[in-house]
């Protein structure tokens, strides 16, 4: 069975979810949450059975698919892809556990599920062709999520979503098919296959264009500067859960492909290109830190300062460099829990009072002295406070491209200041000072089904910003042989320099007795 | 005094007429059934159709067995021509067609269906496309043509209401134009070489090095322009959208492939010597016809009211994305032709058989039209399962993988790469982004508005008898599960065009 875990990982919650059709409405809550249990310790055994000291693919599974054309079912985790699979069935998990009561229910159930078979897919798929699959799949549950469950604006938004991150994929898909058409010309076989990709050694002009072509899917996905404007739109019109989930698994989706993808396929257009992105990531870190600061509406400054977080994943992960790209990972991963827990907390608000505007609260930590202390730890994660898990994530990013530019890390490191003083400031409004108005006087604090959602969260933001090691390890080893790959890919001098050797050349030894047994 | 002529019968392989000649004494039958005992039930003539179908499709697999074994088979006097593109483009007409009739068969009495006359016409027009494409005498193309488009115009006047009347009326005046167009063309091919079969005018017109270069321009024009009207593309599309919406949905979904594959099949035997040749102008042109078919379809698509209407602008884009095909002429970009058609065969046929079971007699009053996005807004409350499918099949056809459709994209799209029309992959690309536009803005009226007052979302499965829901099941279970068969179909339809030197 453990030969087959990803499969069952992936197709075991959409199963659930057509069957999930049958159940009927008032059980249907129960049913969402023992499904998403079960995945979750799948994820959790998937977890137990990996190795980390092995960086490269585990549980690979293989099926032809379309062989005369070289697509093939192929999945495989190592350390990069792994933890990010395991915190997609916990928010799965989280976020229907804490379903707070909607109409529809069991449609939003089975949505979250399919979605929970998409992202599963994502992060798992070792063959191009599959990984756009669930790449794409993925943007029909959150159409309907945020279509069918948001806002007023809701249709603009879900629609912007859609078409801006299709087209972007389309133009990945085109880069696709030209590198199976390359791979194809190499060797007179066709594959869409990752790992024979990672083989295929390109000249650099054929592989600025292709990076180009990535790029453009990669970077709405994110989303980077200047492809950010539909996330505004979706967080704001999306329903809670809808925004926990974005935030914390759909865009790391982007993030992830960069680092699957982009840097080995195309070791020296990441090279050539790196100081142009990790300018439009320094863009992304202040440029929405100082859009944050001036929101009105606190689920518009947790969604901007988590655009203002990817920028610095990005700037991780092109630093190009084990500590980089390790601390880019490990960011992902951080800030999906700190992100999707701050959505969570809006969300809490917005149960009691159907309004999202800072203005309307002030003293909150007066009547809600437990939501306060869980928004409060969770804030300063997000600013990257010592000992919390975004800390140790933007630490070591920071340090990576410290190597690479030391101008550039400092400018990151201001916009994390400014990071700071949003982030405190809507505290200081929403939770500090007199309770200004009526309606909050006498608002219920947190309840059982909220802190199932919480405290997990709470505890693994600090489980991990205390001692990181038992994640950071395995991705660091893969990250190790991901760098090595790049180093040995690359043929440019700029990347050569750009990309750390970490083979230390070997002083052969000799033992003299050797030498004189064999005389 | 002229000596008598011995042809052996032998040499006539009669045999390659079976396939044609079936559904000919279907139709036939039916006529003389009639004649014998009116005021038949519809059923009875479904199923004798399908029968016919059925054998016909029998005996191109034979056909195809002989094909696999001893390659191109040539029969009466060598104007037919059993080839791989001949075969597959004659399984893609009757299994069309097999899922098309039983489309009569709806819960409502419709008023074209109560004619025997009806299914007689309709088999002869298959034995017209089935004709068409197994030959490669432009006499015998024009023959087929006109016999199969004749008994279309009928087919949809049939349907009896004053939309329909003006329907067949215009696309009558528009064809019987491009059939002009046709003969103008072959007469001065015909005039420039000698012969009306295509394969010789090819060799007659290397082998003078296209030294009349001009004449060759002008029969190309013709030829282009006959079908341009035919795959409607743009600007020869003015008829489609008013015709797809004056015939009944069924009718209008049938009309968006079968015809339509018939033309391609002719166009591929027509312009594949020509693309490969040095005329570099139709290369140009074709390459115009494509972007801004595929492109300029798009955009009004965008705009229509009328869920009908749309798919009639989005099969027209489709067509212009399969042309494609034709421009870039690789065995790649034939096979992918195909494969594109049949996928789209069931997605598109599928769709419209929704709009079908969801047409109503008379029209309530916040209706405007029959199949109106109003109409859908709230489905998924009303009628759960068919929002899902209909939602499907909108899926498939923006391209959303893994559903049907987009296998055919990625084949066609990495066709036009490995030949060097980078460009053009990217605007194919760019313009399935488009096109998800309007599929999406169905899923976004049937999911995520409110109900109409007054609409229990009965009316979305008025006519679905058992037989509808069978075809639309099998049109569904194809779109989902298409990747399961798409390495055999690909692998089939590979070696067919191959072997039949595309």
């Amino acid at each position: 069975m453990l030969d087959h875990i990803l499969s069952l990982l992936i197709f075991f919650p959409a199963l659930a979810a057509v069957f999930g059709f049958m159940i009927q409405k008032e059980s249907m809550r129960v049913y969402g949450v023992a499904v998403s249990v079960i995945e979750f310790a799948l994820s959790l055994w998937l977890w137990y059975a990996f190795d980390g000291n092995v960086s490269g693919m585990q549980f690979m599974e293989h099926l032809p698919l379309v062989p005369s054309f070289g697509i093939n079912y192929t999945l495989g985790v190592d350390g990069i892809s792994v933890f990010i699979i395991i915190l997609s069935a916990f928010f799965t998990l989280l976020g229907i556990g804490s379903l707070t009561d909607t109409k529809k229910v069991k449609y939003m159930i089975i949505t979250l599920l399919f979605l929970q078979m998409t992202m599963a897919g994502v992060f798992a798929a070792l063959d191009a062709i599959v990984f756009y699959v669930f790449w794409e799949l993925s943007l029909v549950p959150m159409l309907y999520i945020i279509g069918a469950w948001g806002g007023p604006l809701r249709i603009y938004a879900s629609i912007k979503f859609f078409l801006y991150t299709f087209a972007g994929s389309l133009v990945m898909l085109v880069g696709m098919l030209f590198m199976a058409y390359f791979y194809y010309q190499a060797t007179g076989v066709w594959s869409f296959a990752l790992l024979d990709w990672y083989r295929l050694i390109l000249p650099e002009s054929f592989q600025l264009w292709l990076f180009a072509a990535f790029f453009i899917g990669f970077a709405i996905k994110v989303p980077m500067f200047p492809f950010h404007t539909w996330l505004p739109y979706a967080h704001g019109q999306a329903p809670t859960i809808g925004s926990v989930i974005l935030a914390a698994i759909l865009l790391k989706m982007g993030t992830y492909a960069f680092v699957r993808f982009s840097l080995p396929l195309f070791p020296d257009a990441a090279a050539f290109f790196m100081i142009p992105i990790a300018i439009l990531a320094i863009i992304m870190i202040i440029y929405t830190a100082m859009v944050a600061y001036a929101q009105k509406d606190m689920k518009q400054v947790v969604a901007y300062s988590s655009i203002s977080h990817m920028g610095i994943i990005i700037l991780g992960t092109f630093a190009l460099n084990v500590e980089g790209i390790s601390g880019s990972i490990f960011l992902m991963l951080g800030h999906g829990v700190v992100a999707g827990a701050l959505f969570l907390l809006v969300g809490v608000i917005y149960d009691r009072r159907h309004t999202k505007m800072m203005s309307e609260f002030g003293g909150l930590a007066h009547v809600m002295p437990r939501y306060a202390t869980i928004f409060g730890i969770m804030m300063m994660a997000s600013v990257g406070l010592p000992l919390t898990i975004n800390f140790v994530g933007e630490f070591l990013s920071l340090l990576g491209f410290y190597q690479q530019s030391h101008i550039l890390t400092l400018l990151a490191g201001t916009g994390i200041i400014v990071g700071a003083i949003y982030m405190l400031a809507a505290y200081k409004k929403a939770f500090f000072g007199e309770v200004t108005n009526e309606k909050n006087k006498n608002l219920p604090d947190i309840n059982k089904k909220e802190l199932f959602g919480l405290i997990p969260l709470v505890i693994v933001a600090i489980w991990l910003g205390i001692y990181p090691k038992p994640v950071l390890d395995p991705i660091n080893n893969s990250v190790k042989s991901i760098v090595q790959l790049m180093h040995n890919k690359s043929t440019t001098e700029l990347a050569k320099k750009r990309i750390p050797n970490l083979v230390k050349p070997k002083v052969v030894v000799i033992d003299k007795t050797i030498i004189e047994e064999v005389h | 005094m002229l000596a008598p002529i011995n042809i052996s019968m032998e040499s006539l392989n009669i045999m390659t007429l079976a396939p044609m000649l079936i559904p000919v004494v279907g139709a036939l039958l039916i006529l003389m059934i009639d004649v014998i005992k009116g005021n038949l039930h519809k059923s009875l003539y479904v199923t004798l159709s399908l029968l016919f179908l059925a054998m016909d499709f029998f005996s191109l697999f034979n056909a195809s067995g002989i094909f696999v074994k001893d390659g191109t088979i040539l029969g009466m006097f060598d104007v037919m021509l059993i080839d791989g593109l001949a075969l597959l483009a004659q399984f893609i007409i009757v299994i069309a067609s097999m899922l098309f009739i039983p489309l009569a068969l709806t819960n409502k009495r419709f008023h074209e269906f109560s004619y025997p006359e009806f299914f007689a016409l309709f088999l002869f027009m298959i034995s017209g496309f089935q004709f068409m494409v197994a030959t490669d005498n432009m006499i015998l193309v024009f023959v087929g043509l006109e016999t199969s488009s004749l008994a279309l115009y009928t087919l949809i006047a049939m349907h009896n209401r004053d939309k329909s009347f003006e329907a067949a009326v215009k696309y009558f005046t528009m064809g019987a134009l491009a059939a002009g167009f046709f003969s103008f063309g072959a007469m001065i091919f015909y005039a420039l070489t000698g012969s009306i079969e295509i394969h010789k005018i090819a060799v007659v017109l290397a082998a003078n090095g296209y030294a009349d270069m001009g004449y060759v321009l002008v029969a190309i024009s013709f030829m282009l322009a006959a079908f341009a009207f035919k795959l409607s593309l743009i600007p020869f599309h003015t008829w489609a959208p008013d015709v797809y919406e004056g015939s009944s949905a069924t009718m209008a979904g049938y009309m968006s492939i079968v015809p339509k594959i018939a033309a391609f099949v002719v166009a591929m035997r027509f312009f594949e010597f020509l693309v490969h040749s040095d005329v570099v102008w139709l290369k140009i042109v074709l390459y115009a016809f494509v972007v801004i078919t595929m492109t300029v379809s798009n955009m009004w698509a965008l705009v229509q009211t009328d869920v009908k209407r749309m798919l009639a602008y989005s099969s027209i884009s489709h067509a212009g994305f399969v042309m494609a095909a034709i421009l870039i002429g690789t065995t790649q970009a034939n096979s992918a032709l195909f494969f594109y058609w049949v996928l789209f065969a069931f997605t598109n046929l599928g769709s419209f058989s929704m709009l079908w079971i969801s047409r109503q007699k008379d029209l309530p009053e916040y209706q405007m039209s029959d199949h109106s996005y109003d109409k859908f807004a709230g489905m998924i409350t009303t009628a759960p399962v068919a929002a899902l499918i209909m939602g499907l099949f909108m899926l498939s056809l923006a391209g959303i993988p893994p559903f049907a459709l987009f296998w055919g994209k990625i084949y066609l799209i990495s066709a036009a790469i490995t030949s060097g029309y980078t460009v053009l992959a990217l605007i194919m690309a760019l313009n399935s982004a488009i096109a998800g536009y309007y599929y999406l803005k169905l899923i976004v009226y049937m999911f995520m508005k409110e109900p109409v007052m007054g609409n229990h979302g009965q009316m979305y499965v008025a006519n679905a008898t058992l037989a509808l829901r069978t075809i639309i099941g099998i049109a569904a279970v194809g779109t989902i599960f298409a990747f399961v068969v798409i390495n055999p179909l690909l692998e089939f339809i590979t070696t067919f065009v191959y072997n039949s030197g595309y």
